[in-house]
C-alpha cells in the first residue's frame, strides 16, 4: 500500500478546465485555487501564514483550514493516495490486470469512469517505469485502450454537441501519456447493423417496442455492454474495465431486488465478471461516487457534460431513494453493497487460476487473494436480454418448454428471465416476432447455441482444461483471511 | 390508499364489465394486477389466493389449535375473518381462537381491544387477552412514564413477542398466525439489505418461522397486498380499529415504506418481486442460528442466560432503563458483556415484529 503514496503533486493537472456549466462557479474557483495551493504546499510542509491551520489526519502535515478537506479530514495528497490504494488493492487482490493483458477502459465521461481511466493510466505509467528500470525486462507492460459509446442515435442531443464531446474525449485521452492509448468511439447502433442509417432505424425500432420505461433503460444498458464487448473483441482486448463505484452498485442492488432479480444479483456486484467473452472488472467497487467526484474536483480532471434524459423509471426512483438514505447516513451505500457481497457469487465471478497465468513466469504471477473457489462450476443458463443466470424454477420452466419442440421465438422467450419477460419482451405473439427479428444478432445468437450455455463452451475448450471441478484444488484458503 | 380501488367504484359506474366473470359491472381495480373486476370476483380471488398459499405451504394440519394474533387493526381483523371463513368452507378442521395482547396503553389499546371483543362475538371465535401488567408487572403507560418516549418501542416489541408466545402456550395452541402482509415482508427485505443483516435477510421471507421453538408462527398474508386487505375490509364492512399507537405516531412512515408505496404506484408487481428476490437470494447455506437454550429466570427460549424480556425488565425494575438496549456502552461495565451478548437472541426472526411501532433505526 505504501507504494501508492507520493502521488501528491505530480499527477495534478495545473490547467484545470472544468466547464462553466457547473453551478456555483465562483465557489468552485475559490476551492480549486485552494486545492492547488494545498498541493503546492505539501512538499515543503510549510504552513501558509494566514488564517487557521489544521492537520491532515493521516500524514499530519499542516494544511490551511481554508483548503477543502477531502473526506475524513485528509489532505488532498493523502486522499488521492487513499483512493488509489483502494483501486490498486482491488486490482491486485483479484488479479484483474496481468502484464500480458490489454485493458479496454469504458469511458462515459462521468467522474467514476474518469477516475478509472486516470488510475489505470497511472498504473500503466508505473509499470512502464519499472520496466525501463528492470534488467531483464521480462515482464511486459499491459496495454490500455479507451472506449466511448456514441448514443446520438437515440438522444436528443444535437450533432454539434456530440462532436464537441468527442473532441473533448480525444483531448483527454491524448493527455494521458506516456504509452499511447487507442480511442475507440463506437455508435450504439453498430450493434444492430454495420450500416449507420440502417442501424439507427433498427435500434429505434427495437427500443420503441419496449414499452416499459425501466425495461427500456435496462435493455439499453445491456446493448451498451454488448457494444463494449464487440469493441473489445474486435480489437484484441483481454479485459474490459468499468468505473462502477459503490454508489452505482448500491443502486443496482436495490433495483435488482425490486425487479425480482435476487437470484442473479450476486453475479453483478463482484470485482470480476467473466460471463462475457471479454471479462469485465470493477476496480472502483470500493469507492463512492462522492469520493470520486471529490477527486476529479481536487485534481481538476476534466468531465464530460452529457445531457441526461429525464427518466421516470424504477431505476431513477431507486437512485433518489438511495440518495436520501445517504443523506441520512453517509455509509449506507457501503452497507448495502456489503450485504450483497455476502450473497454467494457465481462460478463466473473469478478467474480460474489454472488457465489464467499461461504466459507469465511463475515468480511474477499475481497472488489470488480474495478468490474462494468453493463454488462449483455448474453451468449457468444466462438470460439473453440481461445476462442474468436463471434461477432453478426458471430453468425448470425452460426445460419444460424445450421438451415441446418450440419455435425459434418461443425458445428465445423461454430463455429470458422472469424480470426481462415482464419489462422488456413485448406482449402478443406478433409483436414478439417483430421484436425478435430486429434484435441484434449478438443477442439472438446467445440462445441458438452461442455463449448462453457454459457447458458448450466447456466442451470446446475441454481438451485444455486440467481439472473437471474447480473446487477440489483449493482448500488452503486460510491465507486469504486478510 | 385512496387513489386505487375504493374511489374507483363511483367513477366506473358507467358500466365496464368485470374482466373475470364478464357478467357483473366492474367495481374496482385490483391493486395487485390492475384488473377491473366486480366485488364478488374480488372476494373470491382474494380468498382463493390465501387458501392456495395455505395449501401450497402446508401451513396447518387438521385438528390443530391455532391462535390468531388479533390487535383489532385491519390486517388482523381481516385475517380472523378470512381464517374462520376458509376454515369453514374448506374444512381445515382447525380450532381457531383470537389472541390479543393488552400493552396497557390508554386511549389506544383499550379502544382497539373493544373492537376485538366485538369481533369475538361476530365471528364466534373465543378470545384470550394477555396483558403486560399480568406478565411483567408494568403497563406501557408506566414504562413510558419511567423511561420517556425513547426506546419505548423496543420494550413493547420484545414484550409483545413473548406475550404472544406465552398466551398461545397458555391456551395450548399449536400454531400462531399473524397478519403480516406482502408490503410488510417487502419492507423487511429492504430494511435487512439496508442494515447488512444477511442472517435475517435469509429468514425474513419464510412463511413459517420458529418451527424449532414451542409455537411456530405463520403468515397466511405473505403474498397479500396491504391495499387489498384494506379494500376487502372496506367492502365487507369489517369492524376494525385504525388509530396509530399514541407512543409512536408515524412510525409506520419509514423511508422504506414510502419507497415501497412509490414503487407500487409505478409497478404493482414490484412488491411480489421483492419477496421473490428475498426468497431467491443465494445466502450461504450455513447461516448461523444462535443455539437455543432457555432463560434462567422465566424459562422462555433464549440463547443467553436471560431472555431479552427479562433483561429489559431487570433494567426497568432496577432503574437502569438502558440495560439491554442497542449496541450502546451506556451502562456500567459489569452489564456491558451481558448486554452485548444479549443483543442477538431475541431478535432472531422477529424483525417484522416491530411493525406496530416499527423501530426502524434511521
Amino acid at each position: 500500500m505504501a507504494s501508492c503514496g507520493g502521488r501528491g503533486g505530480e499527477c495534478h493537472q495545473s490547467r484545470c478546465q472544468r466547464s462553466e456549466e457547473d453551478g456555483g462557479a465562483e465557489e468552485e474557483m475559490r476551492e480549486r485555487v485552494a486545492s492547488l495551493s494545498v498541493a503546492c504546499d505539501l512538499p515543503t510542509s510549510s504552513a501558509t501564514g494566514d488564517g487557521a491551520l489544521d492537520r491532515c489526519t493521516k500524514c499530519g502535515e499542516t494544511v490551511a483550514a481554508a483548503a477543502p478537506r477531502a473526506i475524513n479530514g485528509l489532505c488532498a495528497a493523502c486522499f488521492r493516495a487513499y483512493l488509489f490504494g483502494k483501486f490498486k488493492l482491488a486490482v491486485t487482490a483479484n488479479a484483474m490486470i496481468s502484464p500480458t493483458d490489454n485493458v479496454l477502459v469504458a469511458f462515459s465521461g462521468d467522474p467514476a469512469s474518469r477516475v478509472a481511466l486516470q488510475f489505470v493510466h497511472e498504473m500503466q505509467r508505473l509499470s512502464l517505469k519499472n520496466w525501463d528500470a528492470s534488467k531483464s525486462q521480462a515482464l511486459p507492460v499491459f496495454g490500455v485502450g479507451v472506449a466511448f459509446i456514441d448514443e446520438s442515435a437515440i438522444s436528443i442531443c444535437p450533432l454539434h454537441e456530440t462532436n464537441k464531446v468527442i473532441a473533448q474525449i480525444r483531448s483527454i485521452v491524448s493527455t494521458l501519456s506516456p504509452a499511447h492509448k487507442e480511442l475507440h468511439i463506437a455508435p450504439l447502433e453498430n450493434i444492430c447493423s454495420m450500416s449507420s442509417t440502417d442501424g439507427r432505424i433498427r435500434l429505434n425500432e427495437l427500443l420503441d417496442s419496449v414499452t416499459d420505461a425501466t425495461g427500456k433503460e435496462d435493455f439499453m444498458k445491456y446493448l451498451r455492454m454488448l457494444t463494449l464487448q464487440k469493441i473489445a473483441l474486435d480489437n484484441g482486448y483481454s479485459k474490459l474495465l468499468l468505473g462502477s463505484c459503490t454508489s452505482t452498485i448500491a443502486c443496482h442492488v436495490i433495483s435488482a431486488t425490486v425487479k425480482g432479480q435476487g437470484y442473479s444479483l450476486p453475479g453483478d456486484v463482484q470485482y470480476v465478471d467473466a460471463r462475457w467473452e471479454v471479462p469485465v472488472v470493477l476496480p472502483l467497487r470500493d469507492c463512492t461516487a462522492e469520493e470520486l467526484s471529490k477527486l476529479c474536483h481536487l485534481d481538476g480532471l476534466e468531465l464530460l457534460q452529457l445531457v441526461k434524459r429525464p427518466s421516470n423509471s424504477i431505476n431513477s426512483l431507486v437512485s433518489s431513494f438511495v440518495a436520501r438514505l445517504r443523506d441520512e447516513n453517509p455509509s449506507r451505500e457501503r452497507t448495502i453493497v456489503r450485504t450483497a457481497e455476502k450473497l454467494r457469487p457465481f462460478c463466473f465471478n473469478k478467474f480460474v487460476e489454472n488457465t489464467y497465468h499461461e504466459f507469465v513466469p511463475s515468480r511474477l504471477r499475481c497472488k489470488f487473494q480474495n478468490i474462494n473457489n468453493s463454488e462449483t462450476a455448474l453451468s449457468e443458463v444466462l438470460c439473453p436480454l440481461c445476462g442474468s443466470p436463471l434461477s432453478e424454477p426458471e430453468v425448470q420452466s425452460l426445460r419444460n418448454i424445450q421438451e415441446k419442440t418450440p419455435t425459434l421465438v418461443e425458445n428465445f422467450t423461454a430463455h429470458c428471465c422472469q424480470s426481462c419477460s415482464f419489462q422488456i419482451l413485448p406482449m402478443g405473439a406478433e409483436s414478439l416476432q417483430q421484436f425478435y427479428t430486429v434484435l441484434p444478432q449478438s443477442v439472438t445468437v446467445r440462445v441458438t447455441g452461442g455463449t448462453s450455455d457454459h457447458s458448450q463452451l466447456r466442451e470446446l475448450i475441454g481438451d485444455c482444461l486440467l481439472v473437471d471441478d474447480d473446487d477440489d484444488d483449493d482448500d488452503d484458503d486460510d491465507d486469504d483471511g486478510t | 390508499m385512496e387513489e386505487g380501488g375504493a374511489t374507483a367504484k363511483p367513477r366506473r359506474a358507467t358500466g365496464r364489465l368485470c374482466s373475470t366473470c364478464n357478467q357483473r359491472k366492474a367495481a374496482l381495480k385490483r391493486p395487485k394486477t390492475l384488473e377491473q373486476i366486480c366485488r364478488e370476483c374480488f372476494y373470491s380471488v382474494f380468498e382463493d389466493e390465501i387458501h392456495n398459499v395455505i395449501m401450497d405451504n402446508n401451513l396447518f394440519k387438521p385438528g390443530e389449535r391455532v391462535a390468531v394474533a388479533a390487535s383489532g387493526g385491519k390486517d388482523s381483523t381481516v385475517l380472523a375473518y378470512v381464517m374462520s371463513e376458509l376454515n369453514r368452507r374448506h374444512n381445515y378442521g382447525l380450532d381457531l381462537f383470537l389472541l390479543s395482547v393488552d400493552e396497557g396503553i390508554t386511549g389506544y389499546r383499550d379502544d382497539s381491544l373493544e373492537t376485538v371483543k366485538r369481533n369475538e362475538i361476530e365471528y364466534g371465535l373465543p378470545l384470550k387477552v394477555v396483558s403486560y401488567k399480568d406478565l411483567y408487572g408494568w403497563t406501557m403507560d408506566e414504562i413510558v412514564k419511567t423511561i420517556g418516549l425513547k426506546n419505548n418501542c423496543t420494550f413493547c416489541g420484545v414484550f409483545r413477542r413473548q406475550a404472544l408466545d406465552r398466551g398461545a402456550a397458555l391456551m395450548k395452541a399449536d400454531k400462531l398466525v399473524t397478519g403480516h402482509n406482502a408490503d410488510d415482508i417487502a419492507e423487511t427485505v429492504l430494511l435487512n439489505i439496508l442494515r447488512g443483516d444477511i442472517a435475517r435477510l435469509s429468514r425474513c421471507t419464510f412463511i413459517t418461522t420458529g418451527e424449532d421453538g414451542p409455537i411456530p408462527r405463520c403468515k397466511p398474508f405473505k403474498y397479500t397486498y396491504e391495499k387489498e386487505i384494506v379494500m376487502y375490509a372496506y367492502f365487507k364492512k369489517l369492524d376494525y380499529f385504525s388509530t396509530e399507537c399514541i407512543y409512536s405516531p408515524n412510525a409506520y412512515r419509514g423511508f422504506a415504506r414510502e419507497f415501497i408505496k412509490d414503487l407500487e404506484r409505478m409497478r404493482p408487481r414490484a412488491i411480489l418481486d421483492i419477496i421473490r428476490s428475498g426468497e431467491n437470494f443465494r445466502t450461504a447455506t450455513s447461516t448461523k442460528m444462535p443455539e437455543q437454550g432457555t432463560c434462567e429466570r422465566c424459562g422462555y427460549i433464549s440463547s443467553q442466560k436471560l431472555c431479552k424480556a427479562c433483561l429489559l425488565l431487570e433494567g426497568l425494575n432496577r432503574g437502569l432503563p438502558k440495560l439491554g438496549i442497542g449496541r450502546a456502552r451506556g451502562t456500567n461495565g459489569l452489564n456491558k458483556r451481558v448486554e452485548q451478548r444479549n443483543l442477538r437472541p431475541e431478535r432472531t426472526g422477529s424483525s417484522i415484529e416491530s411493525k406496530q411501532c416499527g423501530t426502524l433505526d434511521f
